[in-house]
């Protein structure tokens, strides 16, 4: 965070060097924001009912992020570190609050399917991860590629879990009826042989459990993210 | 720089500076969106009003680019009345009520609380009343329209709507198949006295009159619904038996 932190001058790397690479590659697996840091998981819960607000979430979540990397990243240089967590917290909350306003005034009908999201976003402490753990220490470009690979990371995990509670929670994908059609009197598909929606799949816990069950097949598959003892 | 970053002074010039540059921005952005804000509130009631009022193909098609306009075919504001806990005329001015924020005031005596109520003509001629209604969820305002038929205690249409549900759970309430529980209930029995609405869990609102189904997982935003409902619409019954007689 000091000057005496800083690297010393390297020659010029290309844009997309290997290590800018790595950025954006280690998030999404071996390095991802949810399943491995376990950050985030506070909205991977709240939001992940439906597919649809998985990806809206991913994409607010991805341009907070990356917006927020790039201003810390050129202030890094000047925030003092004893009151950085607070100037970090100033930049997102800002950052969300204006993107806010400007939808309500000129894109009110996103607005609106947005709102739920903005206290979610906020408060998400993928965001604020990274602003202290890469921003903070590194140029703009770097910062801007790791928002993407963290951002994509998060995303992702959200919209799979998304896709079984939605599926087996309310027999939809984005809406769209897979399993056909459970209102009274108008049953078609599975739900005439007697299928039944899981309604334990749309409630909180069960994010979580999937969440679980993720960490578990990517742990027995890659042997290095198992903590020692 | 010379500048010792880790002194106070610095500290202080930083944050100072900070709050000032993000506290210009932010009052700047809010004061020169605000016009543009207040507008789409405006578009969206009107949207809400009629979308209560037209059956659900027509519905669909109101959009914030038609709303005004079919606004104005369907409903004269100069129609419009606003009434108080008991039900006598105070007022005309109904579109100018913002009762989410009189909801909001808790120290506000319930006798300076106004109702307003909008008067609608139907494509088939006939009249309909639409009922602005809100109250909480379970994070925050829920708030709606409830469209009553010519006879005043048929529920025509209705709309809900929320400010922060938990999308997939009480954000539901704005969807079809919860409102359409609320269709074709009557908010009077025979003698004209209110009924008591009540949403459930077990599945027999479509069958029983006075129930509707609440919604899996999000049973706290559903009872908001019904307590809304149950609370708003009482002022009216009394207006409505005075218009009757």
């Amino acid at each position: 965070m000091s000057d005496s932190v800083e690297k010393t001058k390297e020659p010029k790397e290309p844009l997309f060097s290997k290590k800018n690479k790595k950025l954006i590659t280690d998030p999404l697996l071996d390095n991802n924001p949810i399943t491995v840091q376990v950050l985030g998981i506070c909205s991977a819960l709240a939001i992940t009912v439906q597919v649809e607000q998985g990806i809206v979430m991913g994409l607010s979540v991805a341009f907070v992020l990356m917006a927020g990397n790039v201003i810390i990243s050129m202030l890094r240089n000047l925030i003092p570190s004893r009151i950085r967590i607070i100037v970090q917290l100033v930049v997102v909350a800002s950052l969300v609050i204006i993107v806010d306003q400007l939808l309500a005034a000129f894109m009110p009908d996103i607005s609106e399917k947005l709102s739920v999201f903005v206290g979610l976003i906020i408060t998400n402490c993928i965001i604020m991860g990274r602003f202290e753990a890469f921003a903070m220490a590194n140029k703009p470009w770097p910062s801007l590629i790791d928002a993407v690979g963290n951002s994509i990371g998060y995303a992702w995990i959200l919209v799979l879990v998304a896709v079984f509670r939605e599926l087996l929670g309310s027999g939809t994908l984005m809406g769209y009826q897979i399993f056909g059609s459970a209102i009274p009197g108008e049953e078609w598909g599975l739900y005439t042989m007697g299928y039944v929606n899981n309604n334990m799949m749309i409630l909180p816990p069960m994010a979580l459990i999937i969440v679980g069950v993720i960490i578990w097949v990517q742990r027995s598959k890659n042997k290095e993210l198992i903590e020692g003892h | 720089m010379a500048v010792n970053k880790d002194s106070n002074g610095y500290t202080f010039a930083f944050a100072i500076t900070l709050v000032v540059v993000v506290g210009t921005l932010l009052a700047g952005i809010a004061i020169w969106t605000k016009p543009f804000q207040d507008k789409n509130d405006e578009v969206k009631k009107k949207m809400n009003i009629l979308k209560a009022m037209l059956p659900q193909e027509e519905a669909d098609e109101i959009s914030r680019k038609n709303a005004a306009e079919e606004f104005e075919k369907y409903i004269n504001l100069e129609d419009a009345v606003v009434i108080d806990i008991d039900g006598v005329i105070k007022d005309t001015l109904a579109f100018d009520i913002d009762i989410k924020k009189q909801y909001r005031d808790k120290k506000l005596e319930d006798a300076d609380r106004d109702f307003p109520l909008f008067v609608a003509k139907t494509k088939d001629g006939k009249t309909a009343y639409i009922i602005p209604v809100v109250g909480n969820g379970l994070w925050g305002p829920i708030w709606g329209n409830i469209c009553l038929d010519e006879d005043m205690r048929t529920i025509r249409g209705a709309t809900f709507d929320h400010k922060g549900e938990t999308p997939g759970l009480g954000a539901e309430i704005k969807q079809a198949f919860f409102v359409n529980g609320w269709l074709n209930e009557t908010i009077t029995d025979e003698n004209g006295d209110i009924v008591k609405f009540e949403v459930v869990k077990d599945k027999s609102g479509a069958k029983k009159e006075t129930k509707v189904d609440g919604i899996t997982g999000g049973t706290i935003t559903s009872k908001g619904v019904e307590e809304m409902v149950n609370r708003c619409l009482k002022p009216y019954i009394a207006y409505f038996k005075s218009l009757k007689n």
